[in-house]
């Protein structure tokens, strides 16, 4: 059981006069997502302050960019509290490493996995809490009260106080240290398809986004960076710049020329004026082209070893059959709707950062490090954000506020344009990766092998980026003899992590040359893989259910095929069947039936959005999506050349979940991975064309 | 520099701006209207969609100079209290993820309905396919556009019987 910290007991607020430092948000705060103010409010643990007005502030720690955390962690500590729902409101916690642990952020589709036992043990122990001082102030055993929406009940007396009344007297008694939490019989909000708590705000502009952050006497920026990844700033010349209206100051920092106005168009109009001499450096030397035969040079040499099991080789020399194929992908961006954009205001003594931030505990050290603050001088805001999708981790955003801010002396809101953002993204890497597959007389598979080429973006241990290889490593299907190597090729464009990681790709790869295996074994790839998964009852099941589900094996309208695909990743497991057309040489997919088991669902309304999400993220990337590079630049720069799937492209998704009370996995990147691999191979049987580089597009099919 | 007049969500305003800066601009970092968002500058998203003289327009690439003396509506302003048949079917289909291209696409939607009260899938297609959405809520967009077409449809009926719309 976890234990839940507690704060100082004695730490009352007044939550009114709390603003951070005293600088004032000149937003309104919506209702629901505002700090309490008027009434006193006592802290029962780091999740939970109630007033004496009855309302309950859950402190979220996780950043709400779309993908529900504040609906559905609030469920979860509503459920375990056994509060009225209505009495919830939401603040976004600031930093506090004491109670919300050493790092603080959102990533990994792992709010709910890593929420899931702390709320409930931080709700349960504030409802113990709650139930003690009823039965102290009635001088009764905490037997004789049970608790009923928000309201304690003497069960002998029939009495009744509000949680409000008891929250100051429940601050001041011991925690807890293991909570009874509730067998899920009793559940009153997990598991239901509570409306979102953002929705209102996201109707009718009052939502605050990163961008939308207000800060008084606040200035506006823009930075000009070296269109070469890596490059420097040699020169410039700002002379031209400061004759146009509104502009303040141009200042260099890190990562450019910094462009100061008194609102962001007139800045975006010095910077046009801005004449900048760059040192390009090293990464100008390549471009797309020499980056895969970069990688096709690493793919004809072994690699550092990343899954050995059985003997592949002999397996392969031996078999009666043997396919290989190699598998491509192309460098991705993030590309939210809100660009990326950080408002900062550094000061002698402190520094304060509003930001739509993935990761506070970085963006805090990032920005302490550029301030040379004490990190506990610095504040983080996190507002709403526009997408994050991975990129949102990044601090490089948020460094570019900081710096310039300091430099000179004001708050400033600084705002990329989209084609900043487009070409200074840390992108999804390429990935150049061969795969051998051996079948038995049988058609059935003895051995799979693939030498991975990628970009290595989560680090190395033993030569292996295991974000890199997962997907493929990590293969879900039951063959006897794998092995699975790995190669750095690392031309120098920045990547992180983009929704879904490794499998983004991985699984397109796996579950096309899956497929490939399949066929080459004249089996039917369902069949196939059910047989594969035997002894994986939760993959099968999902399979089995998305099969059933999108009419496996039933006829289609003529020009129509099916292709299935399958993945467990983020604790989750999920399988799609897409069903496409060709029409005229043009690609259309019609229908993704997705199947998914994410174990207790929390709110299955959210799951579906997300579901439909990443299937939508999966398809934009499948069909269109495509970074190149020439001479250390990305050529893509709006989404005219990097257009993401559109109304008239969307399919019909139908979601289908498997009911579970597994442990919570993870939804947020689930769905991503699978939307590939399905259409390729619903291609494959329209067409017997097999499409092997993303994106797929339809004149890869004449 | 230049004094421009016009009107936002009924109410006069000027401004003292370069006549070139965007409409979109001048909202958010002038007027301090932050609800229309910045997501692309040269029209290819519609997270800037704003009504002029009830026409949707993509208020990135607008001058401000053109909208002088024109009437403005932006998502602060489609109705005083989130009742606009578009935006109530919008919170009855919990449409937004993000809800970051959500301004966005209720203008562009309301503005559909506008001209077209009840829309085909392809209607739809041909006007929603200018609003890019990154958290993909296009299925519930389209099912928030007919619910509010039918919104629409009971509110007009009441009025022709005589209830209130």
């Amino acid at each position: 059981m976890k234990t839940v910290k507690k704060v100082n007991r004695r730490d009352f607020l007044k939550t009114g006069a709390a603003g951070a430092a005293g600088l004032t948000l000149t937003f309104a705060l919506p209702e629901r997502l505002a700090a309490q103010t008027g009434a006193s409010v006592a802290r029962l643990n780091g999740y939970v302050h109630i007033g004496a007005d009855d309302n309950i502030t859950f402190m979220l720690t996780k950043s709400e960019m779309g993908q529900g955390p504040l609906t559905a962690l609030s469920q979860i500590l509503a459920d375990e509290l056994d509060c009225d729902w209505k009495k919830i409101r939401t603040q976004i916690a600031g930093v506090d490493p004491k109670l919300y642990g050493p790092l603080q952020g959102t990533f990994g589709s792992l709010s709910v996995r890593t929420s899931w036992q702390p709320l409930r043990a931080a709700g349960a122990s504030a409802r113990e809490m709650l139930v003690q001082a009823a039965a102290q102030k009635w001088s009764v055993d905490k037997s004789q009260c049970r608790v009923e929406n928000g309201v304690v009940i003497n069960t002998a007396s029939n009495a009744r106080l509000t949680y409000g009344s008891l929250a100051e007297a429940a601050a001041k008694l011991p925690v807890p240290t293991t909570p009874a939490l509730k067998d899920p019989k009793q559940f009153r909000y997990i598991g239901k398809s509570v409306k979102r708590l953002d929705t209102p705000l996201k109707v009718n502009g009052t939502a605050v986004f990163g961008i939308d952050a207000k800060v008084p006497g606040m200035l506006y920026a823009v930075v000009a960076k070296c269109p070469v990844f890596g490059g420097k700033v040699a020169s410039f010349d700002d002379s031209k710049t400061k004759t146009v209206p509104g502009v303040k100051q141009v200042v260099q920092i890190s990562s450019g020329v910094a462009v100061v106005a008194d609102n962001t168009w007139n800045a975006m109009e010095g910077r046009r004026a801005l004449k900048v001499t760059w040192d390009e450096g090293p990464v100008a030397k390549w471009s797309t082209p020499g980056i895969r035969q970069m990688f096709m040079d690493l793919a004809a040499k072994p690699g550092a070893e990343a899954r050995k099991t059985g003997d592949a080789d002999a397996a392969l020399n031996s078999a009666a059959k043997k396919i290989d194929a190699v598998y491509e992908a192309p460098y991705l961006s993030h590309a939210p709707m809100e660009p990326m954009n950080c408002t900062a205001h550094v000061r002698a003594d402190g520094c304060d950062v509003w930001a739509a931030t993935q990761i506070q505990s970085a963006a805090r050290a990032k920005a302490a490090e550029v301030t040379g603050l004490a990190p506990e001088k610095v504040q983080i805001h996190t507002l709403f954000l526009g997408g994050g999708f991975g990129r949102r981790g990044g601090d490089d955003f948020l460094a570019d506020a900081v710096e310039t801010s300091k430099a000179i002396g004001a708050p400033v809101k600084l705002t990329w344009s989209r084609e900043d953002d487009m070409q200074h993204d840390l992108y999804r890497p390429a990935s150049y990766t061969k795969f051998a597959g051996a079948l038995d007389a049988d058609g059935w598979p003895v051995a799979f092998t693939s030498r991975v080429v990628c970009p290595s973006f989560a680090g190395l241990q033993n030569g292996v980026d295991r974000a890199a290889v997962e997907g493929i490593a990590d293969l879900v299907y039951s063959i006897p003899n794998v092995h699975v190597d790995y190669h750095v090729g690392e031309p120098g464009i920045p990547t992180t992590y983009w929704r879904s990681v490794g499998y983004s790709q991985n699984t397109f790869f796996t579950e096309s040359f899956i497929d490939e295996m399949a066929h080459a074994g004249g089996k039917d790839p369902l069949e196939f893989r059910r047989r594969l998964l035997a002894n994986n009852k939760r993959a099968l099941a999902v399979l089995d259910l998305a099969a059933e589900k999108a009419g496996w094996g039933k006829p289609l309208p003529s020009g129509r095929a099916r292709g299935i695909s399958v993945v467990n990743n983020i604790g989750s497991f999920n399988a799609q069947v897409a069903e496409v057309s060709v029409e005229k040489g043009k690609l259309k997919v019609h229908r993704v039936v997705c199947a998914v088991d994410c174990g207790q669902n929390i709110n299955p309304a959210i799951t579906e959005q997300q579901i439909q999400s990443g299937i939508v993220y999966g398809l934009s990337a499948a069909l269109k999506g495509e970074i190149t590079i020439d001479r250390g630049r990305v050529k893509q720069a709006n989404f005219n050349e990097y257009d993401p799937l559109r109304m008239d492209e969307m399919p019909v998704v139908e979601v289908y979940i498997v009911p579970s009370q597994a442990n919570p996995g993870g939804i947020g990147e689930a769905s991503t991975p699978t939307a590939a691999p399905a259409v390729a191979n619903a291609l494959f049987a329209l067409t017997g064309k097999r499409l092997r580089k993303l994106p797929m597009r339809s004149q890869d099919l004449a | 520099m230049a004094q421009i007049k016009f009107n936002v969500n009924g109410k006069p305003q000027t401004v003292d701006v370069s006549p070139a800066m965007p409409l979109l601009w001048v909202l958010r970092d002038a007027l301090g209207m932050t609800g229309t968002k910045f997501g692309c500058g040269m029209a290819l998203c519609g997270a800037c969609t704003v009504h002029l003289n009830g026409q949707a327009i993509r208020s990135c690439i607008t001058p401000v100079s053109s909208v002088a003396g024109k009437s403005v509506t932006t998502i602060e302003g489609l109705s005083a209290d989130s009742t606009h048949a578009v935006q109530r079917a919008w919170v009855e289909n919990d449409v937004p993820q993000c809800g970051y291209c959500q301004s966005g696409q209720i203008m562009a939607a309301a503005s559909l309905l506008a001209k077209n009260s009840k829309p085909t899938d392809a209607d739809i297609d041909e006007v929603m396919k200018g609003n890019l959405c990154r958290c993909g809520t296009y299925q519930g967009i389209r099912k928030a556009i007919h619910r509010a077409s039918e919104i629409l449809t009971a509110s007009n009926g009441a009025a022709n019987k005589g209830g209130v719309a």
